[in-house]
């Protein structure tokens, strides 16, 4: 029985319980609903619950350790003497045989029985390749593989189905008159719920702990301090078996994270700041309404649009606006901005920053009290000198959270640097040349065949906790001076 | 803050006032509005200039040149050996690329002596055009023999150089289209045998090398089942979650550890978020790189964040009394929760809901480190199989050197634009229409 038609199965079981167990509940009332503990839908969901549930975790768990131990027994039958990493490729081997045995027609099957080496290309007209020549051990194995699963398959099925009517069965046998129904299916209820809650820990311990792991495998091959205080970045490609491992130095790519942010903030915060003050301070609730909204769209555009305007007209615009400017001040028509660059990938990352710093010092602005404006004003000061002197130090903490959590987006932005940064890690002050971002070689390192055992590839997960590491701690800084902040007035 | 200034007293006896720098401080308070206005206008601008070129460059991608031939299938080409009645796969290795030159050195009429000249001809057709007329034949083996007309797309460059991206004023050298196949255009626009049509082929094919084949079906086939995994976890368990928090968790540490946590996860760096899904879910669990279904779950736990927030703001929004007079009525506290509080905190829900799937529809970091930067030529039937998603399909557009790619590519920004502006549009009206003050 395949996984899908279990499950419609149990479907089927949970809702002839509730029916059968509501309809139970209502005849024991006999016409008095108010001598049930609970309303009849609460016993049928009881009955539901107690066919699906253990039922379901069963097939669950099933589902995830039948390969694990199914492998390991078919592993045992293997010939002694291989090597793990033979036998790893061995047992990939007889898994692609194993699934590809069902697609045979029956002479076809009787006759790679009797000549294995015609197996390959037998499996390979089916779509099935397979790494290598099958010994003749192999498709015994690949078999005995056949055989367990369908054999596993079976009991699992009798397994769950009978779980599912014991449960039913249990539900339907509960009803009764004084059975608190709803307090034990809200008890499930509040139980899904706190799972549903954790989620959300789980998340940031998967993220923790799949990154540390994978970062502790490239900390073999690589120690710790080279990564970290590495001044070169030259990874080699992943060769098999090659002992040169390449340079991995992080101090190239952090220093171009934060060049190009630095531009990035220097184009995001004045106009972001200027905008928010004007929007809070001077612009009718008219001019408000049109113009904030519009700021926004600018965050709801996907990043990778800004990485091809970025990409396909900033770039070649800044490389021919230098050319021009070189060719009137020296004659010389060269263009001394390349396409790909810090400046071109700050200014398209500061535009895409705008509206964070915008609505984040919108928000804080406004909530500055309205008595120290007027108090400004009420002693003569201007409009500007109440916001340079009054207001804006007032909002400071706030505006200085609002920053750094934007700051934290700019150094976690992929797709505008992958598109318009370039990807020679070099270091260096010029903002014309290209320099490349801890974003940009995750993506290169990971994107194109993967091998999990080299260090080329693994370093994404070194650079990846580096960068969690670094945001998180900006965004928790912004955060607690935020919350700080706040108290003041309240 | 009006400041009151003295009427012209006579210049003679004017009082010596003093010098407050009034004009200065007014100078500043001018510049200084005028900084805000600046500001305000630059990110406006760019805005407009963003989408501006986005529409100019890609509007033409919605139209795609086509040239119609008579075309015969001789069945000297196709079949000389008469042995497609025993043996049906000569019909899938015939030569139909000749078959359908002379289709266009018919039309044209170009010498068939003069190899340059058929050659040229012949690149005027999309390299994709033989195996159109392959999979004609072998639909329906009844044509051989037959001439029939036949419409085929028109090679890329061709192709901009109808729609008026090629300039022609360029010595012919030095572009891509020849002065003599610009005259052929003529001709067959003349002919009506040339035209531009509605690209359904951008909606519907999957990746290919030739531009003017490359589409966008298998990317919004990946997109529509990403939307689809997005939806139908995050929802639920957003909102399960954010009850449990908002309504029924005690304030002790673990909670308050899942508060900051939440915060936390909101501002996670996407491509985090695709290093988990590839650490976990491919490496650990064994799922299918590059399948939609480990795109989704990763959309999903980045998405969580957001839904959560949104779900706990629109639960406070609902007043207490509801709460008292739910529990006063005699329903329990879950009963008060799903018979009364969810039902008037939906609508913001839902809102929040639709802002998280727009955010997820357009992100595309994590997508690249589970592999869904494939080139897919075939649409996926299930979530299992390969597939890509919009925006990598932008991304993996983006890269290709070719003009018309340039093309290809802000029209797929087009399409995704526009999926954002109705889901977003769909938030505001769902709001606007269902939002309750209290």
């Amino acid at each position: 029985m395949s996984t899908s038609l279990i499950l419609v199965c149990l479907l089927f079981a949970g809702a002839g319980a509730y029916a059968l167990a509501s309809s139970r509940a209502l005849s024991l009332a006999g016409g008095r609903l108010s001598s049930l503990h609970s309303r009849p839908g609460y016993y049928g969901a009881y009955a539901a619950i107690a066919a699906m549930l253990p039922a379901v975790l069963v097939l669950a768990v099933w589902l995830a350790a039948s390969p694990a131990v199914i492998e390991s027994s078919v592993r045992g039958g293997f010939p002694q003497g291989g090597q793990a990493q033979s036998e790893n490729l061995n047992y990939g081997m007889v898994s692609a045989i194993a699934r590809g045995l069902p697609l045979l027609s029956a002479e076809d099957v009787a006759e790679v029985s009797a000549n294995p080496a015609a197996l390959r290309g037998k499996l390979a007209l089916k779509g099935v390749a397979l790494a290598g020549d099958p010994a003749p051990w192999m498709i015994e194995s690949a078999r005995t593989l056949n055989a367990k699963t369908g054999t596993s398959r079976l009991w699992m099925s009798l397994a769950v189905l009978a779980l599912a009517l014991a449960g039913a069965v249990y539900g339907l046998r509960a009803v009764a008159p004084r059975f608190r129904a709803r307090n034990s299916v809200e008890r499930v209820i509040l139980w899904s719920l706190v799972a549903a809650s954790s989620i959300a820990i789980l998340t940031t311990i998967g993220i923790v702990l799949s990154m540390l792991t994978e970062a502790a495998h490239f900390f073999r091959s690589v120690p710790a301090w080279e990564f970290f205080f590495g001044t070169v970045w030259d990874p080699r490609f992943a060769g098999a078996g090659s002992a040169s491992a390449g340079q991995f130095g992080l101090i190239p790519l952090l220093a171009g994270t934060l060049y190009i942010g630095f531009v990035a903030m220097l184009v995001a915060v004045p106009v972001g700041l200027f905008a928010a003050i004007y929007m809070a301070e001077y612009a009718s609730p008219r001019i408000r309404s049109i113009a904030k909204p519009l700021l926004e769209v600018l965050a709801g555009i996907p990043t990778i649009v800004y990485g091809f305007f970025a990409l396909a007209t900033v770039g070649p615009f800044l490389r021919d606006i230098s050319a021009e400017i070189s060719g009137l001040a020296t004659g010389n028509y060269t263009s001394f901005i390349q396409a790909q660059s810090v400046l071109t990938a700050g200014i398209v990352m500061g535009i895409m920053l705008i509206p964070y710093v915008s609505s984040l010092s919108d928000d804080i602005i406004t909530a500055v009290p309205r008595a120290l404006r007027d108090g400004s004003l009420g002693l003569g000061a201007t409009q500007s000198e109440t916001i340079k002197k009054v207001v804006l130090p007032a909002a400071l903490p706030g505006i200085v959270g609002a920053l750094l959590m934007t700051a934290s987006r700019a150094i976690g932005e992929t797709m505008i640097v992958v598109l318009a940064a370039g990807v020679a890690a070099r270091m260096q002050l010029n903002p014309f040349e290209p320099m490349t971002t801890v974003t940009v070689k995750i993506v290169n390192q990971l994107t194109g065949d993967l091998e999990f055992t080299s260090p080329q590839t693994l370093v994404a997960f070194a650079l990846g906790i580096t960068l969690f590491a670094i945001t998180l701690c900006l965004n928790i800084y912004a955060l607690y001076i935020v919350r700080k902040y706040r108290e003041q007035y309240e | 803050m009006t400041v009151v200034s003295p009427t012209a007293a006579p210049v003679s006896k004017a009082p010596a006032r003093r010098d407050i720098g009034i004009k200065r401080r007014y100078a500043a308070e001018r510049r200084f509005r005028a900084y805000g206005i600046a500001a305000l206008a630059f990110g406006i601008v760019f805005l407009f200039l963003l989408l501006s070129t986005v529409f100019r460059n890609g509007y033409t991608a919605f139209q795609q040149t086509a040239i119609t031939l008579p075309v015969t299938f001789s069945e000297q080409l196709i079949d000389p050996g008469g042995k497609r009645a025993s043996d049906p796969s000569v019909l899938v290795s015939a030569n139909y690329a000749a078959v359908l030159r002379d289709g266009i050195v018919a039309k044209l009429g170009v010498d068939p002596q003069s190899r340059a000249d058929v050659r040229a001809a012949n690149a005027m057709l999309s390299k994709g055009a033989p195996i159109q007329l392959r999979d004609m034949v072998v639909a329906n083996p009844a044509l051989i023999g037959q001439t029939v007309n036949v419409t085929v797309l028109a090679d890329a460059q061709i192709d901009s150089a109808n729609k008026g991206q090629i300039d022609l004023t360029v010595p012919e050298s030095s572009r891509k289209v020849s002065d003599k196949q610009v005259g052929w255009m003529q001709q067959l626009t003349e002919a009506g045998a040339m035209s531009k049509q509605f690209n359904t082929g951008l909606f519907t094919s999957g990746n290919s090398s030739r531009p003017e084949a490359a589409g966008l079906g298998v990317a919004l086939a990946g997109s529509l089942y990403l939307m689809l995994i997005v939806l139908a976890l995050s929802l639920p368990i957003g909102v399960a979650a954010s009850i449990y928090l908002e309504e029924f968790a005690p304030k002790n540490r673990l909670t308050d550890l899942i508060e900051v946590n939440i915060n936390n996860l909101a501002a996670v760096p996407s491509i985090v978020y695709g290093l988990l899904g590839l650490a976990v879910f491919i490496n650990f669990a064994g799922l299918p790189r590059s399948a939609s279904l480990v795109g989704g779950l990763v959309l999903t736990l980045m998405t969580l964040p957001t839904i959560i927030i949104a779900t706990r703001a629109a639960l406070r929004a609902v007043p207490p009394s509801i709460r008292a007079a739910a529990l006063g009525l005699g329903a329990s506290k879950m009963q008060m929760v799903f018979h009364h509080v969810l039902p008037l905190a939906m609508p913001g829900i839902l809102t929040g809901t639709i802002i998280g799937l727009a955010h997820a529809l357009g992100e595309t970091a994590p997508l690249l480190l589970i592999g869904m930067v494939a080139f897919v030529v075939d649409i996926p039937g299930t979530p299992m199989e390969p597939s890509t998603a919009l925006p990598v399909q932008i991304y993996m557009w983006a890269n290709e050197a070719e003009r018309a790619f340039v093309e290809r590519t802000s029209g797929a920004i087009i399409v995704l634009l526009l999926f954002l502006i109705v889901m977003n549009l769909g938030a505001i009206l769902l709001r606007r229409r269902f939002e309750r003050r209290w």
